[in-house]
């Protein structure tokens, strides 16, 4: 792990070329989340079916940190189970960004993973099983 | 002129600073602190502290005098009495009391004027009174590179302007507004003139009979003094005229089950144990900016800053874009930016540089400590047509090599970021 973004190669390729981005037409959840600090946002749309994350897509206009977080979580989520998404915790996403960060900027990596868990939680609350 | 070596030594941080290579340029948002001041907070605790205002014991009396003394000093620093000098916890706290204390007294329909390069601290305590009490709150539409003046100022007035409430030096882009005239003007319309000093009173001379303001908010920990410390100046008639703001201890002077009687002002605003150490800290601070003086340390940041513009303009790097008036004359030591490239497209990656980006980076390749976000200047940073910014602020230990270190560290950000 480094402490270091200037020599993350992880963060610089989701940076710059970011995965699943861009926008789902009648998705199942849909949210606006920002970062009060630094006003980072992020629009997340998502697919559920079958007690699976189907689709997922975000535009995010932020930092380099939020915008790869937000990459590799979609990544690592699309086709699971939503229970599963449910059971992942802080430090497993700031482990996937393979990054030390300060209280500051854990914000920026968490923004994403904060607008999924918020869609999962108000799909769930509106699709009781 | 000002000797930034011999400074330096008074700051015992500066050890750290030099070992690590760390170039601290967040000074807008807090500065360092000398070892007198460190030395006054450790002096009280050690040998005089007791509560103020109450014990006749020799503490007690040694306690209160300390802190009275720190008051008349720290008044006396802005041309004021020891009596129109308000300790709150900062600025922000001083104009949550003024908006507080001049809405009460205000009517159905009147209306607050502020400007848009307003920090949070002159906006939001008016947005709430105005939601509480039906007033209106207006903004000068200031653009970017323009300083506020009376004839701007008075563009935006109307029949129900009951207050005029400016800061003095804008925290975002650095401009010194032109208030000479303005309070003169105020009063002739029986007009209340606030002034926001927090960026203005730790960095140029400041006097509040020349500004002819009702009252002003600055901060202690922007000059050097303690955190938690700061100031309201009020003319001695607007401060028995403003209700109290808090109520409890030391505020009072009589207490009974149905009614009670304020003391007189300052205390009216001063309820509770006040942060005894910390005004004895900010009377230490401006003993050091005394000694040093105001109008030095303006040129001293005044040849900073235009080093900064030439240096900028020299460099004329393509993907650089900053903000505030160019002219040194009524720009502080301020500089904000962006590195992004001036090109129109929808690729929302690589040409452009998050602010976030920029401060940590700046720390990681070249020690240099920024500032990134809107700075609690939401409406200017909107209008500038950005979400964030960089931000880069100086004081008396600052130097030109400090602001090459801020060059060197853009130049480098961008080569490393930008995709050409």
């Amino acid at each position: 792990m480094t402490d270091d973004i200037v020599y993350s190669a992880i963060i610089d390729e989701h940076y710059q070329e970011p995965r699943n981005f861009g926008k789902i037409e009648n998705p199942d959840e849909h949210i606006m989340e920002t970062n009060p600090t630094c006003g980072d946002t992020i629009a997340m749309y998502v697919r559920i079916g079958e007690g699976r994350i189907k689709e997922i897509k975000y535009v995010a206009k932020g930092c380099s940190i939020s915008v790869a977080s937000a990459s590799i979580l979609s990544e690592n989520v699309e086709g699971k189970p939503i229970e599963n998404v449910l059971g992942m915790t802080k430090e497993d996403i700031l482990g996937n960004l393979g990054l030390k960060l300060g209280p500051a900027r854990e914000k920026c990596a968490l923004l994403s993973y904060d607008a999924l868990i918020k869609m999962i939680k108000d799909f769930k609350s509106r699709n009781p099983q | 002129m000002i000797n930034v070596d011999e400074i330096r030594k008074d700051f015992p941080i500066f050890k750290r600073f030099e070992r690590e290579g760390i170039v601290y340029l967040d000074n807008a948002a807090t500065t360092q602190k000398p070892r007198s001041v460190i030395d006054s907070v450790v002096n009280f605790y050690e040998n005089h502290n007791s509560n103020v205002h109450r014990g006749v014991y020799r503490i007690g009396e040694e306690a209160t005098e300390l802190y009275n003394r720190s008051r008349e000093n720290i008044a006396k620093f802005v041309g004021a009495k020891a009596n129109n000098i308000v300790f709150v916890r900062n600025a922000t706290e001083a104009l949550n009391l003024t908006a507080s204390g001049l809405v009460s007294v205000m009517g159905e329909g009147d209306e607050v004027l502020v400007s848009r390069m307003e920090h949070h601290s002159n906006i939001v305590p008016w947005q709430i009174q105005a939601a509480n009490r039906k007033i209106g709150l207006k903004f000068i539409e200031n653009g970017e590179r323009e300083r506020i003046n009376w004839k701007l100022i008075e563009e935006n007035l109307s029949e129900r302007t009951k207050v005029v409430s400016l800061t003095q030096c804008s925290n975002i882009l650095g401009t010194i507004n032109d208030l000479n005239d303005v309070g003169m003007h105020l009063h002739n319309l029986g007009i209340k003139f606030v002034v926001d000093g927090a960026q203005s009173v730790p960095h140029m001379p400041v006097d509040v009979k020349k500004l002819k303001c009702d009252l002003m908010a600055f901060s202690g920990h922007k000059m050097l003094g303690p955190s938690g410390t700061g100031c309201l100046y009020g003319t001695e008639e607007i401060l028995n005229e403003m209700p109290p703001y808090m109520g409890g201890g030391e505020m009072i002077r009589e207490v009974y089950e149905d009614h009670f009687v304020s003391a007189e002002v300052p205390e009216k605003f001063e309820a509770g144990t006040p942060n005894i150490e910390g005004a004895i800290g900010l009377s230490a601070a401006v003993d050091y900016l005394r000694k040093i003086g105001m109008e030095n340390i303006r040129d001293h940041e005044k040849e900073i800053i235009s080093y900064i513009l030439k240096r900028e303009d020299e460099l004329n790097m393509d993907d650089l874009v900053s903000y505030g008036p160019r002219d040194p004359e009524y720009r502080a030591g301020i500089f904000t930016f962006n590195i992004k490239k001036k090109v129109e497209g929808d690729r929302p990656f690589g040409n452009e540089v998050h602010p976030h980006d920029i401060s940590h980076m700046a720390d990681k390749i070249e020690g240099v400590e920024l500032r990134s976000g809107h700075h609690c200047a939401m409406p200017m940073t909107v209008a500038l047509g950005v979400y964030a910014t960089a931000r880069a602020s100086f004081y008396i230990y600052n130097d030109m090599k400090d602001a090459d270190r801020l060059f060197e560290s853009i130049q480098k950000i961008e080569k490393r970021m930008i995709v050409k």
